[in-house]
C-alpha cells in the first residue's frame, strides 16, 4: 500500500533554516544542508525549501543550497517561495529540485500553473494555498506571505488549481501556522475530499498526534511540519513509528 | 577524454532535471564516469546507459527524435546495459495513451493511465492521482533486486503504468487501486516505474547493482 508521507519543512533565509510563529519572530535552526541529511537519515519521506527570503539579490543563494543538498540527500526535494515565471521553475529543477511550489504567483496568474506543468509535468508543480478561516466552514486564500487577503474561496481555488494541471497542493492553515495546536482538521478534510490531487497538510503540528490525526481525521495525503523536528522534540523516525502504532501506513 | 568501456551514459533529450540521475549514479559508480550527454557518439561508447524521462509522453518523444537520438538509444538497447527510468521505462513500449502516441516499441504492450473508478480502497477513501509517493515493490527473481528486500518501498510520481504485452517481462509489481506492473527485464534491459535515485538506500543499492550488473 501507498504510504502516508511524512515532510519535514525548512524554511529559509539567507543561507539558514528559520522558524516563526504565524509568520512572522524567526529564530534560527541551523545549516539547511546538516539537517535535510539528518532528516534523510531518520527516513523522512521528502524535504522541503521555502526561501522566505524577501529580497531577490539573495534569492540565488537557494540555487547553492538546492545543489549541495541534490548530491547528497536521495529523496524527493521540494523548493518553494519567490517563484514568479516557468523560468523560475527550470531554474530550480536544474539545481536539483524535484517538485517548484508556487503559491502568490499562481493566484496572480493561474495560467501559470497550466503552462509550467505543461513545460515540466505536473509531477513537478505544487501549488502551496495559504488559507485563513473567515466564517465556520470557510476559508479565504491569503497570499504575501499571509498578509493580503485576495477574498478567494480556499475549496473552490484548490479545485482550480487540480483542474489546471497541478500535481500536488501544500494546505496551511494561517491560524495554527506555529501555534502548536495541530491542523485545521476541518480545513484539510475539505479541501483534500474536493480534489483528485494529493494534498499535503501544514500548520499547526505540536505533538505526534497532530500529524496523525491530519491523515486520518484530515484525509492527508502527506503531512508537513518544521519545528517538533528542527528543536529535536521528535525525530522523524518517532513520529513514523507513533503513526503506525496508530494503524497508518508509513515507510519505516 | 573519456575512456570507452568505462562511462555510464546518461541521456539527455532535454526534458527535465538529470542532476538527480547523475548524482545518484556517481555516488555508487565506483571508478566509472557518468556523464549526462545528447550525443549519440557518447551514448554509442558508452559502456552502459541509462534512460531517464519526466514529464509528458508526446513531449518526451518528440524531444528524443528532435535531438536525433533515437538510433542512439534503440541501439544501446539492443546490447549495452540499459536501465530505463519513469517515462523513459513507457517509451519502451508500443503505445501510450497518454496523448495518444506511439513510442519506441522495443517492447510489445501499452502505456495506461490508472482507471477512475478503481481509484477508492475498500474503505470509500480517494485514491489520489498522481500516484505520489513510497509504495511497496514485489521483487521477481532478477540480478538487479540484489541486497533489496522483496516489498521495500521506493518513490514513485506518475499518472500512467506499462502493460507487457509478454508476462515474462515483468520483474516487480505494485498494487494502487489496481495491481500494476513496475519493474520490466529482458536480456540487457532493466525499466522501472518507480525513481531509484530518489528511493533513499534501496534506489542507491538498485543503482549500484545496474553499475555492477554483467547481464
Amino acid at each position: 500500500m501507498l504510504a502516508k508521507r511524512i515532510i519535514p519543512c525548512l524554511d529559509v533565509t539567507a543561507g539558514r533554516v528559520v522558524k516563526g510563529t504565524n509568520f512572522v519572530g524567526l529564530r534560527d535552526a541551523g545549516d539547511p544542508i546538516e539537517i535535510a541529511r539528518r532528516y534523510n537519515e531518520q527516513g523522512a519521506d521528502e524535504v522541503t525549501f521555502l526561501d522566505i527570503t524577501a529580497s531577490s539579490d539573495q534569492r540565488d543563494i537557494i540555487l547553492h543550497i538546492i545543489e549541495a543538498c541534490a548530491e547528497q540527500v536521495f529523496i524527493p526535494l521540494t523548493v518553494g517561495g519567490g517563484v514568479r515565471k516557468v523560468e523560475d521553475v527550470r531554474r530550480l529543477l536544474n539545481a536539483g529540485a524535484d517538485k517548484v511550489s508556487m503559491n502568490t504567483a499562481a493566484v496572480q496568474n493561474p495560467d501559470l500553473i497550466f503552462d509550467a506543468s505543461s513545460k515540466v509535468g505536473s509531477q513537478c508543480i505544487v501549488v502551496a494555498i495559504d488559507a485563513k478561516q473567515v466564517a465556520p466552514g470557510q476559508w479565504h486564500v491569503f497570499t504575501h506571505g499571509g498578509r493580503n487577503d485576495t477574498g478567494m474561496d480556499a475549496i473552490e481555488w484548490a479545485k482550480k488549481i487540480d483542474a489546471l494541471g497541478a500535481g500536488e497542493i501544500l494546505l496551511t492553515s494561517m491560524d495554527r501556522d506555529g501555534t502548536k495546536n495541530g491542523f485545521d482538521l476541518a480545513l484539510t478534510r475539505a479541501v483534500s475530499d474536493a480534489v483528485k490531487i494529493p494534498v499535503i497538510a501544514s500548520g499547526g503540528v505540536g505533538n505526534l498526534q497532530h500529524l496523525a490525526d491530519g491523515v486520518t481525521e484530515g484525509r492527508a495525503d502527506a503531512v508537513l511540519a518544521a519545528s517538533i523536528f528542527h528543536f529535536g522534540e521528535y525525530t522523524v523516525r518517532q513520529a513514523k513509528e507513533y503513526m503506525a502504532s496508530r494503524g497508518i501506513e508509513v515507510r519505516l | 577524454m573519456t575512456v570507452a568501456g568505462q562511462t555510464i551514459a546518461v541521456i539527455d533529450y532535454g526534458m527535465g532535471n538529470l542532476r538527480s540521475v547523475s548524482k545518484a549514479l556517481e555516488h555508487v559508480a565506483g571508478g566509472k564516469q557518468v556523464i549526462v550527454t545528447a550525443d549519440p557518439a557518447v551514448v554509442a561508447a558508452a559502456e552502459r546507459v541509462v534512460f531517464p524521462g519526466q514529464g509528458a509522453m508526446p513531449d518526451c518523444m518528440r524531444e528524443l527524435d528532435a535531438r536525433g537520438l533515437r538510433t542512439a538509444v534503440l541501439a544501446a538497447a539492443k546490447d549495452k546495459p540499459f536501465l530505463g527510468i519513469c517515462v523513459g521505462e513507457q517509451m519502451l513500449f508500443e503505445h501510450s495513451d497518454e496523448g495518444n502516441v506511439p513510442a519506441l516499441g522495443v517492447f510489445g504492450g501499452n502505456v495506461k493511465r490508472f482507471p477512475d473508478e478503481k481509484m477508492h480502497l475498500p474503505t470509500g477513501e480517494r485514491l489520489k492521482v498522481p500516484h505520489m509517493g513510497w509504495n511497496e515493490v514485489r521483487q521477481k527473481p532478477h540480478a538487479l533486486w540484489s541486497g533489496i528486500a522483496d516489498g521495500s518501498r521506493f518513490y514513485f510520481v506518475h499518472s500512467y503504468f506499462v502493460e507487457p504485452a509478454d508476462p515474462a517481462l515483468v520483474t516487480g509489481t505494485c498494487e494502487y487501486g489496481v495491481p500494476f506492473t513496475c519493474a520490466v527485464g529482458r536480456d540487457n534491459i532493466f525499466a522501472v516505474q518507480f525513481h531509484p535515485e530518489k528511493s533513499a538506500r534501496d534506489g542507491l543499492q538498485l543503482l549500484k547493482n545496474f553499475v555492477e550488473w554483467q547481464p
